[in-house]
C-alpha cells in the first residue's frame, strides 16, 4: 500500500518507541480502569441504595466525556499551581492542615496521560460491565444463592458468567484510550527527545499525537502511516482480546 | 521527587533500547519496508549515542548533574517544527547530562506553562510579552537568542493584487478592502499577536467572513491558507520548511529582504524565576541559556538549514553591550530615583530586620 521504507526518514527506533508508550499507556490506563469498574459495576449490579439510578446515569454519561475537558481538567489538577503539583491547605475550625505532595511534578509525563485515561476509560469500562452482570440470568444467581453461597460468591459466580461481556468492556476501553488524542497532548505535551543526528525517542508521544505533529507539518502521508501503524495495534490487542474471550466461553 | 524520575525515565528508556535491540517489534514489520532491517541497525547505532546521556545519571549520583537532569523547556511551534531544536538539544544533552523536553505551543501558551512553573524555561518569540512575563516577575535573566521574520504569504495569482509591496501595513489594508481570505492564526501566538499589531498599525479591525481564524499552529494554518486560497502571515524559517508541501507564494517580504522593520521577528530564551517557583530547575535552565548565546550554540544555530536555506539569525553574541535583552522594551532603569528605589527594595527584601 505504501511505497517501502516510508518510515525509514521518520527512524524506527523512533516509531518503535511511539508505539511502546501508546501500549504502555493505554495498557496501564485500562488496566487501572478495569480494577475500579469491576469495583464499581460489583457495587451498582448487585446493590441496592437510594440514588443508584442517579449513579448509573452518571457512569453513562462519563462515557461521552470529551476528551479535551478531561486533559484540561488533569491539567489543572497537577499543575504546580494545580492541588497536587502545588500542594494545597485544608481549613478545619481552628486548625489548617496543609497538604504537600513535594512537587509531583506529573505534569508532561506518561503518569499524566495514564491519570486522564483512566478518567476516559473507567466510565466505559464500567458500563459495559454493567450491562453484562445485568443481562446475566437470575437463575444462576438463584442457583448459586441456594448452594448456600455468601453475597461474594454469588458476585463471583454472575462476573464469572459475564465474562465474556466483560471482555468486551475491556477492550472497548481500550479503543477508547488508545484512540483518544486530545487529553495526552495537553496533559502529556506530546514530548519527544532529541537524541543527535536527526534521531528522536518519544517520552510522551503516543501515535495519535505523532499524527497530529506530523500533519501540522503538510506530511499527510507519513500521518496516515501512523494511523494504520495504530489501526494494526488496536487490531492485534482486539484479537488477543476475542482469543480470551473464546478460550473462556469453551470452557 | 528530584530522584525519582530520572531513573524511572532511565528504566524507560532501557526499556525502549531493549526493545529496539531485540527488533522484537512484530506489529510494524509489515509497514517498514525493505530497509527496515538496515534502519533498524542504525537505530541502534543512534541508542549508543544515546547511551552517552544515559551516562548523566550517573554523573547525577556522584553529584554533578545539574539540577535533576532534567529541563522543560515550553517553546514555539515555529522552533519546533522547523526542526531547530532537534539539531541543538542533542549537543547540548551530551554536554551537559541534561534530557531537554520540548513542549511546543504558540508563544502565548507557552509563557501561561512558564508563568504556572510546569516549565523550567521558555524560548518565544513576542517581545511584548516576554517584556510582560520579566515584568511580573515570571522569569530571569532574559537574553536575546536569534531572529528571522516574518513574512505575508498567500495564493499565486494574488486575488488583493499585494504582490511586491514594501508595506505590510498598506497590503494588510488591500486586503481588508478586497475582502480576500485571510486565514489567521487566532492563537495567541507570537506569529499572532504580530498579526494583530500589523493589523493595528494599518488601522484596520479585521472582520467579516473574509477573515477566518484556524486556531492551530503554523504548520497547519500553512496547510489550510494552502488549501483554501488564503493569505497568511508567517514566520519565514515555518514557511521555508513547509515550501515544498504548500501552494504559497511569499507576497510581502520581511526585513531580511529589505521589506518593513514591522515584521522582524526576534526570539528570547527566559529561565523560569526561581524565587517564584522553587521546583524549576533553574541551574538547567541557565546552561541551556548559556549554551544557546554560546559562540557555539550561536553558529550551531547560524549552520542550520531547510531546503537550503539559513532559517535563523543568530544575535546573541556582540562586543557591544545589549542592555536592552535583558529588561522590558519600554523598561527605563535610567535615572537616579528608579537606581535607588530599586536598592531599598534590595535592602527591604534581602537584609533581615534584626541586621
Amino acid at each position: 500500500m505504501f511505497q517501502a521504507g516510508i518510515f525509514e526518514e521518520f527512524g524506527t527506533q523512533y516509531l518503535i518507541s511511539i508505539v511502546l508508550v501508546t501500549l504502555r499507556v493505554s495498557l496501564t490506563a485500562v488496566g487501572v480502569a478495569t480494577l475500579i469498574s469491576i469495583v464499581l459495576a460489583g457495587v451498582l449490579g448487585f446493590r441496592e441504595f437510594p440514588g443508584k439510578r442517579a449513579a448509573v446515569a452518571v457512569v453513562n454519561t462519563g462515557m461521552g466525556f470529551p476528551s479535551v475537558v478531561v486533559g484540561l481538567a488533569v491539567l489543572l489538577l497537577l499543575s504546580n499551581q494545580g492541588p497536587i503539583g502545588g500542594g494545597f491547605t485544608l481549613g478545619i475550625p481552628g486548625t489548617t492542615v496543609a497538604f504537600d505532595f513535594g512537587g509531583v511534578e506529573l505534569l508532561f509525563t506518561p503518569t499524566a496521560m495514564i491519570i486522564s485515561q483512566v478518567i476516559l476509560a473507567t466510565p466505559v469500562v464500567t458500563s459495559v460491565t454493567l450491562s453484562a452482570i445485568e443481562g446475566v440470568d437470575d437463575s444462576i444467581r438463584d442457583a448459586a444463592f441456594a448452594a448456600g453461597g455468601t453475597g461474594v460468591d454469588v458476585s463471583v459466580a454472575v462476573v464469572r458468567e459475564a465474562r465474556y461481556g466483560v471482555v468486551t468492556a475491556v477492550l472497548a476501553g481500550f479503543g477508547r484510550a488508545v484512540s483518544e488524542v486530545g487529553s495526552v497532548l495537553i496533559v502529556g505535551g506530546n514530548i519527544a527527545i532529541a537524541t543527535g543526528g536527526g534521531a528522536r525517542v518519544s517520552f510522551t508521544r503516543t501515535l495519535t499525537t505523532a499524527i497530529t505533529v506530523e500533519s501540522r507539518q503538510g506530511n499527510y502521508e507519513l500521518g496516515i502511516a501512523l494511523g494504520v501503524v495504530l489501526l494494526v495495534l488496536a487490531l492485534a490487542v482486539n484479537a488477543l482480546g476475542s482469543l480470551v474471550r473464546d478460550r473462556g466461553n469453551t470452557r | 521527587m528530584s530522584d525519582e524520575q530520572p531513573r524511572d525515565w532511565g528504566a524507560t528508556r532501557r526499556r525502549l533500547l531493549q526493545a529496539a535491540g531485540a527488533g522484537s517489534a512484530l506489529v510494524l514489520a509489515g509497514c517498514l519496508g525493505g530497509d527496515g532491517g538496515d534502519e533498524g541497525e542504525n537505530g541502534t547505532g543512534d541508542g549508543s549515542g544515546n547511551e552517552s546521556g544515559g551516562g548523566s545519571s550517573d554523573t547525577q549520583s556522584g553529584g554533578g548533574a545539574v539540577g535533576d537532569g532534567e529541563l522543560v523547556l515550553a517553546t514555539t511551534t515555529s522552533t519546533y517544527d522547523t526542526g531547530l531544536l532537534d539539531a541543538l538539544n542533542p549537543v547540548f544533552q551530551d554536554m551537559y547530562g541534561i534530557t531537554v523536553r520540548v513542549i511546543s505551543q504558540g508563544t502565548g501558551a507557552a509563557i501561561e506553562t512558564g508563568r504556572a512553573g510546569d516549565a523550567d524555561c521558555i524560548l518565544v518569540h513576542a517581545r511584548n510579552a516576554e517584556g510582560q512575563f520579566i515584568s511580573d516577575g515570571a522569569g530571569v535573566n532574559r537574553r536575546d537568542v536569534m531572529f528571522n521574520d516574518f513574512v505575508v504569504v498567500g495564493p499565486e495569482d494574488d486575488p488583493a493584487g499585494i504582490d511586491g509591496m514594501s508595506s505590510a501595513t498598506e497590503a494588510f489594508a488591500t486586503i481588508a478592502e478586497q475582502e480576500a481570505t485571510f486565514l489567521s492564526r487566532g492563537d495567541d501566538s507570537g506569529t499572532n499577536k504580530k498579526e494583530l499589531i500589523v493589523w493595528e498599525e494599518a488601522g484596520v479591525e479585521p472582520s467579516g467572513s473574509w477573515y477566518r481564524e484556524s486556531g492551530q499552529g503554523m504548520g497547519d494554518t500553512l496547510n489550510q491558507a494552502s488549501q483554501s486560497g488564503a493569505y497568511t502571515l508567517a514566520d519565514r524559517g515555518t514557511y521555508l520548511s513547509q515550501q515544498d508541501n504548500i501552494d504559497l507564494v511569499i507576497h510581502v517580504q520581511g526585513p531580511l529582504k529589505d521589506g518593513p522593520a514591522i515584521l522582524r521577528n526576534p526570539y528570547g530564551v527566559i529561565p523560569v524565576n526561581p524565587a517564584v517557583h522553587d521546583n524549576v530547575n533553574y541551574q538547567a535552565a541557565m546552561a541551556y541559556v548559556g549554551f544557546l548565546t554560546s559562540p557555539q550554540g550561536q553558529s550551531a544555530i547560524e549552520e542550520y538549514t531547510a531546503n537550503g536555506s539559513q532559517l535563523f539569525f543568530p544575535n546573541a553574541l556582540s562586543e557591544e553591550p545589549q542592555f536592552g535583552q535583558y529588561v522590558p522594551q519600554d523598561w527605563d532603569g535610567s535615572t537616579e530615583s528608579m537606581a535607588a528605589a530599586r536598592f531599598h527594595h534590595w535592602v527591604d527584601t534581602a537584609v533581615p530586620e534584626d541586621f
